[in-house]
């Protein structure tokens, strides 16, 4: 609070100097990580399913990442400029946020629809709450949330790769329309679509849906590569895809005939790219290694309660946009306890 | 002070929506256009300036311990007039649109907390006058809210096609949208209150008695 207002008395924000703050005496190494090396990282790791969805989809893929990237970073630099901080747009974040954005989008989405998605997305997923590791929801999901509910017509339409202007449904959008069928009595379609699912296709990204749910294979290699160079935590991706692999099993061996085999549930859909790309943000998930968990299994639960019982066919930005509200509950119920105190002081504090 | 200055208070220096933040309520819940926005301004208005001059009547003999269920009681006389008065006068789509808003106004804490504050210690003329500047204040904030909302969601104004063609951004229909435009107005008007203060020489002024009351996350881990 009180920092709160000495920011809002001077108008610039006075840190001591870089070299007061280094107190030292053995040897100290800096990692050399930066915040714009993380995200240079990300973005290549991106980079193979971006390829892929330009390879299925043709410019059209192209034009929307880069008109969304384009867009953010203009965002920013704008929202900076009126908010006079300095301008942050090379620590690559905004690019990030613009090609996730862009990823999250249809082939066909028109321009202006971009422009308005990155507005809100930067504008007000990110500076209006005081830029750069600030925000409380990651905003590129707010961004295609807010795109989703405007112009629900725009978003739903999906083009099936390598036919240009041939629209179908995704497979998830497939699945909800031949249950209710079967539901009413009909369920011919949904065995034959059962029966028939092709995982390669899947696999290897050959289906509708929005850029970046396309090719599973490469989003996952792309997942794995940032694991391993440590710039994702692996409790987040592995528990959330366990938790709606464990549940769709359970709804699998429930009702057979009526619902899709977990592998369905985990290549369709947003579940790759929302697991190791979007929950993982480090500034909108819990920070404790217990939290991360706690908040991957939670993203999985309201997954599965999305597909199963919702109204949208997919809830994966839905999931992660809730659990992001959690996060700061989740940080303070794992916190962990100091050394030495007892139960009943903390408790007492 | 003097009656205008009373009647002037509540436009723009104590706006009830932008200023006291009172009757968030209804606030976001009908301003998803501008006709809405004026017709629940406007019963609000009404409820608001009858309600403040019959407890500033009856100010000296309703006896303090009770005086919540009075003052309610009387605005509640109020609302259930303003309700069919409603019924009977205005367009049926108005009533069916701001349908349970219209008796919660009875709830809206704009006319319990004029009652309260100004009805109940000043005279009844100028109780009247501090009610119908309120009101006057809540429908002015209203419309400014209805009108960008609708302007945004259909391009229209008062259901006049203003923007031909126009891909309407359904967001600003919810009350997600109402909240992002009520905190853009906000902090619009805060940056200028700031920016005039500094040129004054003077800082930012913080809120005197930050109000926890509804927000517990700083008590959540003890």
């Amino acid at each position: 609070m009180k920092s709160g207002i000495a920011s809002m008395t001077e108008p610039e924000i006075r840190l001591p100097d870089a070299e007061q703050l280094v107190v030292s005496s053995s040897p100290h190494f800096h990692c050399g990580n930066s915040v714009a090396k993380i995200m240079l990282l990300v973005i290549l790791a991106l980079l193979p399913a971006c390829l892929v969805a330009v390879y299925y989809f043709g410019v059209a893929a192209f034009r929307v990442l880069t008109l969304c990237m384009l867009f953010c970073v203009g965002t920013e630099a704008l929202c900076s400029k009126l908010m006079k901080r300095p301008l942050e747009i090379n620590d690559f974040s905004a690019l990030l946020t613009g090609l996730l954005l862009g990823m999250n989008l249809p082939p066909g989405t028109p321009s202006w629809i971009c422009l308005v998605g990155s507005l809100i997305a930067i504008g007000i997923g990110k500076m209006a709450y005081g830029g750069m590791g600030q925000n409380p929801f990651n905003p590129a999901l707010v961004g295609r949330v807010a795109l989703l509910v405007s112009f629900p017509q725009a978003m739903n339409t999906w083009q099936i790769p390598g036919m240009d202007s041939v629209s179908g449904a995704t497979p998830l959008q497939e699945l909800g329309m031949l249950q209710q069928k079967a539901l009413a009595g009909d369920s011919a379609e949904l065995n034959e679509f059962l029966q028939n699912i092709p995982y390669g296709d899947y696999m290897l990204g050959n289906m509708g849906g929005s850029l970046g749910e396309a090719c599973a294979l490469a989003l996952i290699l792309g997942g794995i590569f940032l694991i391993v160079i440590r710039v994702v935590r692996w409790q987040i991706p592995v528990f959330m895809i366990a938790t709606v692999a464990v549940c769709s099993t359970l709804a699998w061996l429930a009702k057979p005939d009526l619902c899709a085999p977990p592998q369905f549930h985990l290549l369709s859909g947003g579940l790759i790219l929302g697991a190791f790309f979007m929950a993982t943000d480090p500034v909108t998930s819990p920070m404790s290694r217990l939290g991360a968990i706690l908040f991957a299994i939670g993203c999985g639960l309201i997954v599965c309660a999305i597909r199963f019982w919702g109204n949208y066919p997919e809830g994966i930005s839905f999931a992660i946009l809730v659990m992001n509200a959690m996060t700061p509950l989740l940080d303070k119920v794992t916190m962990r306890k100091p050394f030495g105190t007892q139960k009943k002081a903390v408790k007492n504090a | 002070m003097s009656l205008f200055k009373v009647f002037k208070n509540g436009l723009w220096q104590e706006n009830p929506v932008f200023v006291l933040m009172l009757g968030m309520c209804p606030t976001l819940a009908v301003t998803s256009s501008a006709k809405n926005a004026l017709g629940m301004g406007i019963a609000t208005s009404l409820v608001l300036a009858g309600s403040n001059f019959v407890v500033s009547c009856c100010r000296k003999f309703i006896p303090d311990q009770v005086r919540i269920p009075c003052y309610i009681v009387i605005i509640a006389a109020f609302v259930t007039m303003v309700e069919q008065l409603m019924q009977a006068y205005a367009p049926p789509e108005l009533n069916q649109t701001l349908g349970i808003f219209i008796p919660l106004i009875v709830v809206n804490c704009i006319v319990l907390g004029r009652a309260e504050a100004f009805a109940s210690k000043n005279g009844s003329i100028a109780s009247c006058l501090d009610g119908l500047g309120m009101g006057l204040g809540f429908t002015i904030a209203l419309l400014i809210l209805g009108g960008l909302r609708e302007l945004i969601a259909d391009g229209s104004l008062f259901e006049l096609q203003l923007i031909e063609n126009w891909q309407g951004i359904y967001l600003f229909k919810t009350a997600t949208g109402a909240f992002f435009t009520l905190g853009f107005i906000l902090a619009v008007r805060n940056h200028h209150k700031a920016k005039r203060r500094r040129k004054e020489g003077l800082g930012y002024e913080p809120p005197k008695e930050p109000i926890c009351l509804s927000c517990n996350i700083c008590k959540l881990g003890k």
